[in-house]
């Protein structure tokens, strides 16, 4: 198996790319094959399944309530509008909830590639007694249900004291420094603590597979030359996974967010929702209105839509990551 | 949900054997060019993320297993009195909290769909874009955009296909003006099904995607080899490409019975995991965190998805670390 295939994996139009030379040799004799036509009618069918559900939603959304209750749910719209994200955006305050969510992901994303990434390089780097259970402690960690440790974290958050720092006002919300009520329970860094500590398992696990691929001789070199290891990291190591800290990057601010669960548990105050768990919000205030539910989660899902489409390369190589190596 | 990613690391057998010779001398050399300071600042850099993921994720680990033979209530400490034995793990398997069995089959049903119907079509996909057809690069984007979006927002929108009344199934077939209404997310017999189409349509994508990144690793020379030799296309890819992805389907089957023990979001969202809908997860939380409080009995549940979820991540360490040994 290839291991220059991963390596340059960012020169790829794609991820999953190198077609592109069998298909050119076997394009040539233009003739068209039955199981061909089978194949791409399948592969259309099923495109169409796929995006079905999400045109469906599209669709409610763009119609007003009345026109739905006048026609029907399935019939052709007589108006068309956007009054349904306009309500969402105001009523239920989608804005502020990308802001909570924005709050908790940027630190959470950056917290965690540092930390994986300081663990992934000592533990690859240099050799030492426990390095590879430390690996694998932080790997099998994030493979855990976070539903099995659940039970004690909600005990810990509630009974860990944290200073107060006062807090950042924005408009109504308030982001308390670091805590609003002398505890991590209900607080966002309770959140990012959660997201980092859990992530930093697979980010590690992820890095320190690409980082076997960098020779050890750099470090030793560098050693040589007298620099500590803290710089060898920050200057030496850390450009070098540039693609796949940019992958990981990807990957880890949309874990954290489209998580529902530990801000379900670990938030009570409805303001510091993030957005996914204040959509369960709209649910309860709106629940008649379906196409105003629709444009609500539709708007939740636009920022790790665009990030997909705009950094699609890096989003696939961070699930593939190590996958082709060997 | 989203983050079992564990990506797949295949053998790497043949560079641990070759380092293997020179791993002594070599591990020598390299601890006298560390200094005092730079130990120290090993040491900090693993040790800060290490204690946290021990505070944090296998501190809370252990002490579910303690919780489980108390009755605490998670008020005040946990004495000697509080030490009930495996009383509940009596109470959940003799049946008399009933909603045990049916979150541990729904559970079960959960992997067993996954794992013969949504794993096998992603690995059907893949392996038709593996293809040179046109087009592959759309169809990939198309069936993976599922995957970006959270399973929150997936239960909304197929909550827009299944309503009674409004839903578009009911709507599209008739069933709304004929009066014979499918409750399919309310009645308790169908709804974890159509929970699971909805699972599906981002379970099926991310498969595609990690299959699809192993058949590319694939040796185009192997399937030459086997052409020439006359195979056809089933037989190439059961007899040569199958068997060499061993290490891939491994991840492949972890990362399935993960996301299937991990089930919470989409149930939670669809009607609070109750009714039909009920899985493990969901009772551990529903049991810990709710004015009831039965930390000792939620902790038991947690044990037993523990002890379930050891089996694959066993079989995930002992494939990837065995080698980098």
């Amino acid at each position: 198996m290839s291991t220059d295939y991963i390596q340059n994996y960012e020169y790829l139009p794609v991820a999953l790319a190198p077609t592109a030379p069998r298909a050119a040799v076997r394009r040539v004799p233009p003739r068209i094959r039955p199981a061909r036509v089978i194949l791409q009618a399948f592969l259309i069918a099923m495109v169409g399944l796929w995006l079905f559900p999400l045109f469906w939603a599209v669709y409610s959304s763009l119609r007003p309530l009345s026109d739905t209750i006048q026609h029907g749910y399935v019939s052709w719209p007589s108006s068309l509008s956007l009054i349904n994200y306009q309500t969402a955006w105001t009523q239920a305050e989608i804005p502020y909830f990308y802001l909570n969510t924005l709050v908790i992901v940027v630190p959470g994303v950056i917290f965690t590639l540092l930390l994986a990434s300081m663990v992934a390089f000592c533990c690859t780097q240099f050799s030492w007694k426990f390095n590879l259970i430390v690996l694998m402690l932080f790997t099998a960690g994030n493979l855990l249900p976070p539903q099995v440790i659940i039970i004690p974290l909600y005990w810990i958050y509630l009974h860990t004291p944290i200073a107060m720092f006062g807090s950042i006002d924005v408009g109504k919300f308030s982001f308390a420094l670091f805590t609003d009520n002398t505890l991590l329970y209900d607080q966002y860094i309770g959140i990012i603590l959660i997201h980092v500590v859990f992530q930093t398992g697979f980010a590690t696990f992820v890095l320190s597979n690409y980082m076997k691929t960098i020779t050890k001789e750099i470090t030793e070199s560098a050693l040589v030359d007298g620099a500590n290891v803290l710089r060898i990291w920050w200057s030496v190591i850390l450009p070098l996974c540039r693609p796949a800290l940019a992958a990981m990057a990807t990957l880890l601010f949309t874990f954290m967010y489209n998580d529902f669960f530990w801000a379900l548990v670990l938030l009570k105050t409805g303001d510091k929702r993030p957005i996914t768990s204040a959509l369960n919000n709209l649910q309860g205030e709106f629940f008649v209105n379906n196409n105003l539910i629709a444009a609500g989660a539709l708007l939740a899902c636009i920022p790790p839509i665009i990030v997909y489409i705009a950094l699609q390369k890096h989003f696939v190589a961070g699930l593939t990551l190590g996958s082709t190596k060997g | 949900m989203a983050n079992t990613t564990p990506s797949v690391a295949p053998a790497r057998a043949r560079d641990a054997s070759e380092a293997g010779a020179f791993a002594a001398t070599r591990r020598r050399r390299r601890y006298t060019l560390l200094t005092r300071h730079d130990k120290i600042l090993i040491a900090l850099m693993v040790g800060v993320p290490l204690t946290l993921d021990l505070l944090l994720i296998w501190g809370p680990t252990l002490a579910s297993v303690f919780l489980s033979f108390t009755n605490w209530d998670g008020i005040g400490p946990v004495t000697g009195d509080n030490f009930i034995g495996f009383k509940n793990y009596q109470l959940l398997i003799s049946g008399r909290y009933t909603l045990f069995w049916p979150a541990f089959t729904h559970n079960l049903i959960w992997l067993a769909w996954l794992t013969f119907i949504a794993t096998p079509l992603g690995m059907l996909f893949a392996v038709l874009l593996d293809r040179e057809i046109r087009g592959t690069r759309i169809y990939q984007s198309v069936f993976f955009l599922p995957v970006v979006l959270s399973l929150v927002v997936v239960g909304f929108i197929w909550e827009l296909q299944y309503a009674p009344t409004e839903g578009f199934i009911n709507n599209a077939f008739g069933l709304v003006k004929s009066g014979k209404l499918i409750d399919w997310l309310g009645n308790p017999r169908i709804n974890l099904f159509a929970v699971l189409v909805a699972a599906s349509w981002r379970h099926i994508g991310y498969i595609m995607i990690l299959y699809l990144a192993g058949l590319k690793s694939v040796d185009p020379s192997l399937r030459e080899a086997a052409r020439v030799d006359g195979a056809t296309e089933l037989q190439t890819f059961f007899r040569v490409v199958l068997p060499v992805m061993a290490p891939i389907n491994v991840i492949i089957v972890v990362v399935t019975a993960i996301e299937a023990l991990r089930a919470f979001d989409i149930a939670f969202i669809i009607n609070q995991g109750k009714n039909g809908l009920e899985l493990l997860s969901i009772l551990i939380t529903n049991n810990s965190t709710s004015e009831a409080s039965l930390v000792g009995f939620g902790s038991a549940i947690a044990v037993i998805l523990l002890v379930i979820s050891l089996g694959p991540i066993i079989l995930f360490l002992s494939r990837t670390m065995r080698t980098t040994a």
